[in-house]
Parts: structure tokens; sequence; C-alpha cells
């Protein structure tokens, strides 16, 4: 194995509050006019954290080309979030400010995530909301005029900004609106149904990628002065996930198989409030948004294997074990909290009547204090949603809730500058591993997607290409050459294995182990054994897979079993990252591991770092290097929400 | 839920890319869940197709619950089927009877090329959205989000016609394959927020104009838009619409 590396996270020098304008202020910049138009940046996703940099850079005066794997950069997956976005503007007067933005980001990442970047992003979130609206993003707003806000998880202030139950979609929409405005003007050549699937490094720079134009199937070379990546997570590692069927890791990963560090992979959410798992032909999960946690109350019948009815059940002998586990915050507890005790509870067979993999989310309370109508008004799609799918109206019968994989705090590992170890491929929103630590807030993730997008990226960009005395280069190098080469035989064979099994037999066999081992809860031996198991289902998968059609048409079959041999590979990782991390933090917890009470015993003497991958080979272990956290402005405290 | 599948005959529309045209194929899948999504069986069906051999269905699909816009399909002559503000991936099996045949169409659309099977090309939505669709200022020019204060009922108004998805169902459903609906709900959004005032004009000219160029037909007020759309955008945003162009027209 490789010698551990320190990783210098290039933080800039100066106090907290100053580091990002005193940078800012250091950081070269490239002249506008001629000198822009002459630099070329690829940015691949058309999300919050892409679509904004792509646009920002073509506002600029930047050659830019932006790639989606959607028929238009309007459907990327940040289009599904529903609940809100955080920004630190006290509008509410409740005592909110940056800090207390930056503190509960860092808390509710359970002292895993990087000070210097957590509080670049309190800093920018209230930018984003002026930035939105003068877009004309419809957020809600008071009789007065002003702009309303709600509360969400893990937090004693109201400073979510929201637009009914799609404010990522609205949010998305101005994105889009912005960038349709950079592809009129010349600035943005868009690229849809195109999928990266290498990274071209030339003289250990990121100088390109190759895409497969998912049409026609024909493989194209794209030269770049840099390259941004902004593809989202790996949720949908786990099979049953709430990402969209089409989110996938490929991007990230074919970057990291040419030599980009992949942070904490073992950092997943985990989310509390879904629709439980129906049956095994299921294809997503469906998220409830965690909004309902402001008025509905979670709770189990006390007694074991009661099957009644949940309203044949009286309130003595209804648990609701958040209000009296978590007195403090009752049911707006942090996202990882509420979805173990969830587990807890079931796992002790306590469960709505339904499954034993199922909770009640009650609004009787809610609508006897504040009317039917209002309640309506506040959830009224997703009781519909809800309605449709269960066959259960939520105004007359509790909810069923069950815990489902949502988000990914992992990912490629980037510096203060957003840029990964390969020089030249910056990383941007759930992609890359900054800002969350071992467990991201609610509406915290469209804050980042849009502080990346619009703030971040098309500085630091700008900065490297500045510095960076970048030959021009066009897309014939041997480099390109050989990457467009080695793409096509990887898709030939996976066309050519024709054996017996489908891409989503395998998919959700590899789903199952990870939801299983890798999981909610993990321990030495299940992660040990997951790692032999996916490495046995890797091999039955390049031996026994089948796909039919052809690479030179549209295939989704294709695009699902290339994406998937990426899993096999990122799904093995995650376990040896849990494996590794001998402590419970955040969404990462270990049954060895924890208080008498069940919480979460984090090891800050031993595991207070990022443990940042390196790709080694398919089937060889891969070497683990480390940046140390370091926490110089807040202290490292117990998380309680008691 | 229930514990007996049905059975459901499909007659789908298959198309070969790049083919001038297609037919219907017929299928049959069992063991259908009332609990099921429609996706969900076409996705069984896929697996049994790819078990065989034979090419799967292609169809557009992603976040399956109803927001991104990318699925669509007509189901028995409705576009996204049969259940009220819904769309394709939120159709669930409990909206048909065990033994039912369903036909199932692409989006059909003089500006909507198929693709290849159910899979449709709707880029003209994107070059319509590119010629106004937006508020020109750039990053970093924003005053304080509460520097203007916009009534709850204008606000609630933009948001009403934001809903939009850019599903394309409107068009399939008109019997003019019009755009109005969608063109309408983008042009009305802005219009109701001050920031949308100084493009005004501008805006409906050219969003309208290129509407035209991609060859959708005229809205004649049939309202089959309204009826399939799953976001329930009203047809009152046409009305809207016209009212914009023409104050755009007369300034000029």
């Amino acid at each position: 194995m490789a010698d551990t590396k320190i990783l210098d996270p290039k933080i800039p020098a100066g106090p907290l509050a100053e580091k990002w304008d005193l940078h800012e202020k250091e950081n070269p910049l490239v002249a506008p006019g001629k000198n822009r138009r002459e630099k070329t940046v690829i940015v691949v996703g058309t999300g919050l954290a892409g679509g904004g940099a792509a646009a920002t850079l073509g506002e600029l005066g930047y050659k830019v080309l932006n790639f989606c794997i959607q028929d238009t950069p309007r459907r990327a997956h940040s289009v599904a979030a529903q609940g809100g976005i955080n920004a630190s503007k006290n509008y509410q007067n409740d005592g909110d400010s940056v800090y207390r933005l930056f503190y509960d980001t860092i808390k509710g990442g359970d002292y895993r995530s990087r000070e210097a970047n957590t509080y670049r992003l309190a800093q920018l979130s209230m930018g984003i909301i002026d930035q939105s609206v003068a877009m004309g993003v419809p957020f809600a707003r008071e009789y007065g005029g002003t702009l309303a806000n709600r509360s969400f998880g893990g937090v004693q202030v109201s400073r979510t900004f929201y637009a009914r139950g799609q404010t990522g979609q609205q949010l998305l929409l101005g994105v889009y609106s912005a960038l349709s405005r950079q592809v009129a003007a010349g600035t943005v050549e868009m690229f849809p149904r195109h999928e990266m699937l290498d990274l071209v490094v030339v003289d250990g720079r990121a100088r390109g990628i190759i895409a497969r134009e998912l049409l026609t199937g024909e493989i194209k070379r794209y030269s770049a002065d840099a390259v941004v990546l902004a593809t989202g997570g790996y949720s949908s590692v786990f099979y049953l996930s709430t990402n969209a069927v089409n989110s996938n890791a490929t991007a990230v990963w074919r970057a990291h198989r040419r030599g980009a560090y992949f942070a904490n992979p073992c950092y997943t959410q985990i989310h509390p409030t879904c629709i439980p798992q129906l049956g095994d032909y299921q294809s997503k999960l469906t998220l409830m948004s965690e909004s309902l946690r402001n008025d509905g109350r979670v709770w189990v019948p006390k007694k074991a294997g009661d099957t009644r009815r949940p309203n044949d059940i009286p309130e003595s002998e209804r648990d609701y074990y958040l209000e009296r586990r978590y007195p403090a915050f009752g049911n707006l507890v942090p996202r990882d909290i509420a979805a173990r005790a969830a587990k807890v509870e079931c796992d002790a067979g306590k469960s709505a009547y339904f499954s034993d993999r199922a909770v009640y989310l009650d609004f009787a309370e809610a609508i006897g204090r504040l009317g039917k109508d209002v309640v309506a008004d506040r959830y009224g799609n997703l009781f519909d949603m809800y309605k449709e799918i269960i066959g259960d109206d939520p105004y007359q019968t509790p909810m069923m809730i069950y815990p489902a994989p949502h988000y990914t705090m992992g990912g490629l590992w980037v510096d203060y500058n957003l840029q990964s170890t390969i020089e030249g491929l910056f990383v941007a929103g759930e992609a890359n591993f900054s800002d969350h630590g071992a467990n991201r807030l609610g509406a915290s993730a469209l804050m980042q997607g849009l502080a990346d997008g619009y703030f971040i990226v098309p500085r630091v960009v700008a900065s490297y290409l500045a510095g960076a005395k970048l030959k021009p280069i066009g897309a014939d190098g041997d480099a390109f050459k050989a990457a467009e080469d080695d793409t096509r035989k990887y898709l030939q064979r996976l066309l050519s294995i024709k054996g017996s099994r489908t891409v989503r037999d395998i998919h959700w066999e590899l789903g199952r182990t990870m939801w299983d081992k890798v999981g909610m809860s993990r321990n030495a031996e299940g992660l040990k054994d997951a790692i032999s198991t996916i490495g046995k289902l890797r091999g039955e998968f390049w031996n026994k897979l089948k796909i039919t059609g052809s690479d030179q048409d549209l295939n989704k079959q294709l695009e699902q079993a290339n994406r998937l041999s990426d899993y096999l590979e990122l799904g093995e990782l995650m376990a040896r990252d849990a494996l590794s991390r001998e402590e419970s933090c955040g969404g990462h917890f270990r049954d060895e591991f924890k208080t008498e009470d069940g919480e979460a015993r984090r090891d800050d003497a031993h595991f207070a770092y990022v443990a940042a991958w390196e790709y080694t080979g398919a089937d060889r272990e891969p070497a683990m290097h480390k940046e140390d956290l370091v926490f110089d402005n807040v202290e490292m405290k117990t998380r309680s929400y008691k | 839920m229930s514990d007996k599948g049905m059975t459901i005959h499909l007659k789908i529309w298959r198309q070969a890319r790049g083919a001038a045209s297609g037919k219907f194929v017929d299928y049959t899948v069992k063991n259908v869940l009332a609990e099921m999504s429609f996706l969900e069986m076409l996705d069984i069906l896929n697996e049994e197709l790819v078990q065989k051999g034979e090419e799967a269905v292609e169809f557009d699909n992603d976040c399956r619950e109803g927001i991104c816009g990318t699925c669509g399909m007509v189901i028995s002559g409705v576009a996204h089927g049969p259940y009220a503000a819904s769309t394709t991936c939120e159709i669930r099996m409990r909206q048909f009877k065990d033994g039912d045949t369903l036909t199932v169409e692409p989006f059909r659309a003089k500006p909507f090329p198929i693709i290849k099977d159910l899979v449709v090309d709707r880029s003209a939505f994107d070059r319509i959205q590119q010629e106004g669709g937006f508020v020109t200022m750039n990053v970093g020019s924003a005053p304080d989000g509460n520097a203007f204060p916009i009534s709850k009922e204008h606000a609630d108004k933009a948001m009403d016609a934001a809903a939009c998805i850019g599903c394309g169902a409107c068009v399939a459903a008109c019997p003019n394959a019009s755009a109005a609906l969608f063109v309408s709900a983008k042009i009305s959004q802005l219009s109701w927020l001050p920031q949308g005032e100084p493009e005004r004009g501008r805006r409906s000219l050219a969003m309208v104009a290129q509407m035209d160029d991609e060859g959708f037909g005229d809205c004649s007020n049939h309202g089959e838009c309204e009826a399939v759309c799953p976001k329930e955008i009203s047809i009152e945003n046409i009305a809207r619409m016209r009212r914009e162009f023409v104050k755009g027209a007369l300034k000029g």
C-alpha cells in the first residue's frame, strides 16, 4: 500500500470571517474580453452547482461547454428538492447570523467538515437569496410582501426560504433561465443528452473529457483549459433511494480512476421521512419533505407487535419517541438522528401496522390547532402524492414513513478552492465532499449548490486560469485518442458479455447488500462481508451481464450497465471507508461505537480527519490519505439535541 | 394493498431511431399490483424483453415523482394517462382494471419529432426560453431580497405559473399542437413580478415569435392543455400572454 499522505486544504490565512475576502483580494484575475473568450471551461452537470457555474462563467465572458445527460438542463436532479434553502438573513429577528448558520452546519455535520469552507458557505448564503429573487424566483411571501421563512431540522431559528414544496425546481429554473440567456448570447454551448465517460489528463492537468452522445452513441472528445464536475451524489448505489433513476456517479468515479481522490465515501444521508418500501418491483423511494416535521408528530405503538390500525390506538398507548428522547428539538432533530431513532423502534418490533419498517407521522394535532385548510395550504401536494401511492388519506389516518437513502456527503476531495487532487479539475455541489461533514442539515444542499455555482467556482476557476500558464491544446493528442479508444472498448465489452442477468437484477442485489451492511448502522463483521460480497458481485457482473441493443443507438440498458460497473467499485470503497472509521459520527453509525443510551460515540482523538482514497486499480486495495480537521473557532462537543 | 396481480395488455408504439414511422406492438404484463407505478409496470416488461433477447422499450423518465418533466406518454388517448394533475410516472396501476388493454404512444406533435419508441425531441421548448424566458441580470448585481415587497397575491400568481415542468403534455393534448400554455406560463410568471417589468414587452414578442417559428399551432381555446397539465397551469395564463403580446406590440 502507498504511504499515507497528509493533504493540504490550502485554507487562506487570516481570521475565519475574513478568509474568503482576503483570498479574493489576492486571487489573480483574467482581463475581460479576448483573454476570457480564449479560455474554455468544461462544466459537466446543469443542476444548481453546474448550471449556476456555467451561466456565471458565461456572464463573465469565458467560453463554456456545458454537458448534461437529461434532454434539457432544466431537468437536473436539483429539481426534486422540495423543502427549502437556508440563508442567514435573520429576517425573522430570531437571533440568526452568519456565525449561527456556520455553527449549526458544523455541529449538524458532527464536527467532520472543514471550518473555513463551512463559514464561507454561511457567508454566501445571503447573496443566493438576493440573486434568486432578482431572477424572478417566486419564493413564498407574507401578506406585507416580504419573504417568508420556515423551520427545518437541527436548528432553533427560522431561516429556510421556500417556494411551496418546489423550492429546488424554482431555484433550478432560475439557473436554467440564466443559462438560457447565455446560450442565446453564445457564451455557453449546451450539450444535452451527453454523458461524460472519461476525464482526459495531460501533463498532470485536467484538459478535457470524453462524452457519449446518448441518442447516437457517438463517442466524442472535448478539450478545455479547466474542467468542472457538478454531477451530483451517489445514493443510487443503494438501488432504492430518493434520487432520480438516472442519477449516477460515473463522472466522478472516472475522474477518481484518473487520480482524483475520493473523500469520506461512507458519509451517506438516510432521509427519515420517505414513503416505506412497498415491494421488490420498486424502482425508487418517494421522499415526503422534511418540512412535514414542522407540524407532524412521529410515533409508534408502545407495545411491540401491535398491529391495530393507528386510529384504534389510544393516545396513552402511543410513544412519541422523538419528543420523549429529544425534548429540546422534538420532531425537528437532524436527519441522521431521526432516521436512526425510527430504526431503533422498528428493530424493537414497534412499527406501523403495515410493515415492520414503518413509523407514523401524525397530523391530527396540527389539523386541530390550525384547521384543515392551513394544513392543506402547507402540505396539500405532499398529502395528495401520499394518498395516490399508499391509498390512505393523511388528513384522516396518520402517514407512514421510513428512512431511505437520499444524499451523499462524501464525494471527490477538494481543497478550499474546490480543486481536486488533479490540477484544473474542480468539483462542485453534491459531487464534492466539502461542507456538510458526516451529516447534512435540511435545506442546505440547495444552498451549497448555488454557493458553489454562482459564487465560488467562477472565482476559483478564474484564478486558476490566470495563474496556470496553460498551452492551448486541441483534442487530437495521444491522451485524448487513448481515452476515446478505452471508452469505446469498455462499452463494447459490456455488450459482449451476453450472460443471463439484467442490469436491474444485479443492481438490486448490490443495493440490498449496501442497505443491509453499509446502511443506517454498520459493524466490522458486516462491512467485511460487504467487501467480499461486492467483489464477487463485480465478478458476476462482468461474466453474466445481459443487455440488448447496440452502442450506436439510444440504449438505456447500456447506459445503466455502464453506471452500475462504477457503483460496483464505489460500493466497495464505501464499505472500506466505513470499516476504517472506527467511530460513529453523523450518518456513519457503527454498532460498536455508541453510548449507553444508543447515541453516536465520536472519537475526536483518532478520527478528526477526512479520509481521501486513492484509486490503485479495479481489484486492488485503495490507498488512504488524510486531511486533518483543525477546529480553531468552535469547540468540538458531543452533539446533543436533548 | 392488493394481494392479487392484474393482467394488463399493452399496445406500445415502437419506432426505430431514424425511421420515418413505427407501429403498435402488443405485449402482456402479468402480476401487476395496484400500488405499482405505470413506469414500474413498463420496467417489468423491459426486464422480460431483455431476458428474451429483445430490445427494451425506450421511454424518457428520471425523477419518478412528478417534478422533473422528463417522462411523458399518451396512455389510451390521454397525455400522462387517466389520473388528473399527474405526470406519467405518478400514475399508479390502481387506475386500471384486470384485463384492461392500454395503448401507449409518444407525445405526438410536429415540433416534437419522435427519436425512438416513446422518446421525443422537445428541444423546441429550450429555444423558446432562450428568446426571453429570463431576467437580464448578472450574478453580483442583485439588491437585498426584501428590497422590493411583492404582494402575496402576486407572488402566488407567479408561483402558480412557474410550477410548469416543461413536459410538453399541453402540446400533445392540443388538436393544433399549440405550445401556448407552456409559453404563457413563463411570460405570465415574470409579468406578475417587478423583476420582469423592464423586459416585459420584448419578452412576450420574442418568445411568441420563436414559438411560431418552431411550428407550434395556434391556440383556439380547446382547453385540452389545461385538462392534462400535471401542474394544473390555468389557461388564464394564455389570456394574459395575449394581453402581454398586444401591449408589447403596441409599445413597439
